[in-house]
């Protein structure tokens, strides 16, 4: 396994990084924090457009039948921005399409994914359960031909505006084990589903999923009854790598902010970046960031290498990535004194993402934790 | 025949069997020098490497080396590391004073000194630190005065590795006390059996160490043992950090952690009596200390990955040298913590031998943010050269 990147994943890196810079820079968001959808739609087609959607889907469905490596360049690239566009969610919905969807499903949903016709958000998280989304209360009832839901479903990313949901659900009695999940594809506009709107510190598009005995057909079933918890672990686990390097990309921006701000900040006379108190300081950071990129590139290559260790990686990289996306977010706040503080600023956005970005897929005391199961100690 | 089908057949003729397996062991290194008491097996594989030059695989053959290409000289080395054998010699004539005379000795000192590095007859040492030039090497004052034929060397010098065990020491001396600091020094290469050289070891917190400290009183060198020009040493003693910085990089870039790891799991489930870490807080220490060696490792294969596909040449190795040193710290701080009060024993009857040896490590451990330039100044070589931090 070489860490290096591909010619091929060089040019797929700067291509995403020119858009980000040209489409997405991060002042945007001062907007979008106001805004319900919460993103830009025609920016989110035309990732789909560029084939980004694709990336990771297989030939057989139409996809471009790469994977997490060169996914990581896209969303690296879409946290230097902090764009707010939920590519995870389709990452996340198109990984559990190909990986369970039958070809009804696969054409209903996959296909139009890819293209940007329909945008799908993955729901999962509840109420009071932390990171562990195996305690899933939203259950399905089994009905003559299908299945009725009910339940609240927490930060659905994406579902601002999403078309579809793919809703993670019990569906035996309420013993409270796992082993008994199942995922349903669920129209957003059916009987007893309502959206609304949350409002997070860094104005990502997540809304509350209420779901009062929403009545699905048996189709509706993504994959097989009570066996989904398998495949959605792992489909989690690939997105926390995507996830890491997003936030790998926000804490590059963020150093790199703050590193011209050292050179530029004139105070006893002089650049504020020759004071050794602060170069520490800020050699330690670039240290922090070069740990993290070899963690995440690692962690995407051995997912996609089929190799073993790969949980344990992704829990290495997470566990890094929140750490130190912390670690920067508030240093960079902190060396940029005052005018840090102020809401006038763009940096405080990074300190903002950062806190969010480490409680999506758990933060890093929960990835030492998985990494010390995993590692039977 | 392949060079490496050449090379085993020569390791099997030649590489005495009582040193298969030992390379690991202590005592196993051959360092040559007048005083070294070097076993049967010892001698006979320096002999046989000495006779074809691979003590010094890649030297030109006219100076004892062997001639062989970077790529020889790493099969070399490899079928040599596979048998377990230890390298026919090893120390700072071939790793530091060697490359340096290659590159800007002259060509008497070259023929004086090379061949007795390769033979193993002499054995060198470094004496660059002072008690007041640590850090700041640079305003060292050990001082040469010129006296016709000769120099007259006064000072002292400290951290010389290996200086009692040693036959010659390569010197950083002040020879222009008017000039800029950095531009009055001269790089001098010194017979410790000269009358006034006195040489005593250093004891460290964690006991005996390879480290001593020099005094110089009216010694005399002859002029022609300078390397490159008088007031020039600066810039051969930069040079030959770069060696010495390669060389700590290699040490802490070796990816050594995978079997690292598993010893303090190993001592944590023991001293817990249980199949997991019973303790959350320790739990928590280890897997962070384990997930960042994961991290550190793969951050030494991406930088040599990236050097191989010649990408981003730097200065990654102060990178290497902080965090290496400070994970190894870590480690030595963790396994204390899960040893307990069994951690406190220094010698003698009652504790575990392994414990004794690891409180040891510990102690010796703070020594590696400082030894090799420490942190503080990698911090500002990252800052300077990376970051470009203004002064």
């Amino acid at each position: 396994m070489q860490l290096v990147m591909s010619e091929e994943q060089q040019l797929l890196a700067k291509t995403a990084r020119d858009l980000v810079r040209e489409q997405a820079p991060v002042a945007r968001l001062r907007s979008l924090r106001e805004d319900p959808v919460g993103y830009d739609p025609a920016l989110y087609r035309r990732m789909a457009e560029l084939g980004w959607m694709s990336l990771p889907i297989p030939e057989r469905d139409g996809g471009l039948g790469l994977g997490l490596a060169d996914v990581i360049c896209v969303t690296e690239a879409l946290g230097r921005g902090l764009a707010s566009e939920p590519y995870l969610s389709s990452f996340l919905c198109g990984q559990l399409l190909a990986r369970a969807g039958n070809e009804e499903q696969k054409s209903a949903y996959l296909a139009p994914l890819m293209a940007g016709e329909a945008e799908l958000a993955l729901a999962y998280a509840e109420r009071g359960q932390r990171f562990d989304w195996q305690r899933s209360a939203t259950h399905a009832n089994a009905t003559a031909d299908g299945f009725e839901l009910s339940g609240e479903k927490q930060q659905v990313l994406g579902a601002t505006r999403a078309n579809a949901f793919i809703v993670v659900a019990r569906t035996s009695n309420a013993r409270a084990q796992a082993g008994d999940l199942s995922l349903f594809v669920v129209p957003r506009g059916i009987a007893g589903v309502s959206v609304t709107r949350q409002w997070r510190i860094d104005a990502a598009p997540v809304a509350r999923l209420l779901l009062s005995k929403v009545r699905v057909p048996r189709v509706a079933l993504l994959g097989t009854e009570s066996e989904a918890e398998p495949l959605l672990a792992d489909t989690l686990d690939r997105a926390t790598v995507a996830l890491s390097a997003e936030m790998l990309g926000a804490m590059s921006e963020a150093f790199e902010r703050t590193l011209a701000y050292l050179k530029e900040r004139v105070q006893f006379g002089v650049a504020i970046g020759s004071f050794q108190a602060l170069k520490h300081r800020a050699a330690r950071l670039y240290i922090e960031i070069e740990l993290t990129r070899s963690a995440v590139l690692a962690a995407a290559r051995t997912f996609d290498a089929g190799a073993p260790g790969a949980a344990a990686l992704a829990s290495v990289a997470k566990a890094r990535a929140s750490d130190a996306f912390l670690l920067i977010a508030n240093e960079a706040v902190q060396m940029h004194g005052g005018v840090g503080m102020t809401d006038e600023h763009d940096i405080g956005f990074f300190l903002k993402r950062a806190r969010a970005c480490e409680m999506t897929f758990g933060d890093a005391a929960f990835h030492r934790d998985r990494f010390a199961k995993l590692s039977s100690f | 025949m392949t060079f490496r089908d050449e090379i085993r057949a020569w390791l099997e003729e030649h590489a005495p069997q009582g040193l298969y397996g030992k390379s690991r062991e202590a005592g196993a290194q051959i360092w040559g020098g007048k005083q070294e008491q070097r076993s049967a097996d010892q001698e006979a594989w320096l002999r046989a490497a000495v006779e074809r030059g691979f003590t010094a695989p890649t030297w030109p053959k006219e100076y004892g080396g062997g001639g062989l290409s970077q790529q020889e000289a790493q099969a070399l080395a490899s079928e040599i590391e596979q048998l377990g054998l230890p390298p026919p010699l090893t120390g700072f004539g071939l790793s530091m004073i060697g490359p340096t005379l290659l590159h800007f000795g002259g060509e008497e000192q070259k023929r004086e000194h090379l061949p007795r590095i390769t033979r193993g007859e002499i054995r060198w040492c470094q004496g660059y630190s002072e008690p007041n030039a640590g850090s700041d090497l640079a305003s060292l004052q050990c001082s040469a005065r010129d006296a016709g034929d000769h120099y007259v060397i006064n000072g002292q010098k400290t951290w010389t590795s290996y200086g009692d065990k040693s036959d010659w020491m390569f010197v950083l001396v002040r020879t222009d006390p008017a000039a800029k600091k950095q531009q009055g020094i001269t790089f001098l290469l010194v017979d410790l059996a000269s009358p006034g050289v006195s040489i005593r070891p250093i004891g460290l917190i964690s006991g005996a160490s390879p480290f001593c400290e020099s005094f110089f009183e009216d010694v005399k060198v002859p002029k022609q043992n300078v390397v490159s020009e008088v007031n020039q040493g600066w810039t051969v003693a930069k040079a030959l950090l770069g060696h010495e910085r390669e060389m700590i990089a290699a040490v802490f870039g070796s990816g050594r952690g995978a079997t690292r790891g598993e010893s303090v799991v190993a001592t944590a489930k023991q001293y817990s009596q249980a199949e997991r870490i019973t303790d959350p807080l320790l739990r928590d220490r280890t897997a962070a200390l384990l997930m960042d060696e994961k991290c550190f490792e793969l951050t030494v294969q991406r930088i040599a990955d990236n050097a191989r596909a010649g990408r981003r040449p730097g200065p990654e190795s102060s990178i290497l040298k902080i965090y290496g040193t400070e994970l190894n710290q870590r480690r030595q701080e963790l396994l204390c913590s899960l040893r307990g009060p069994e951690s406190l024993g220094w010698q003698g009857e009652g504790f575990p031998d392994e414990a004794l040896q690891q409180t040891r490590d510990w102690l010796r451990s703070r020594g590696n943010t400082i030894e090799g330039g420490t942190s503080e100044i990698q911090l500002n070589i990252i800052a300077k050269r990376v970051l470009e931090l203004p002064d």
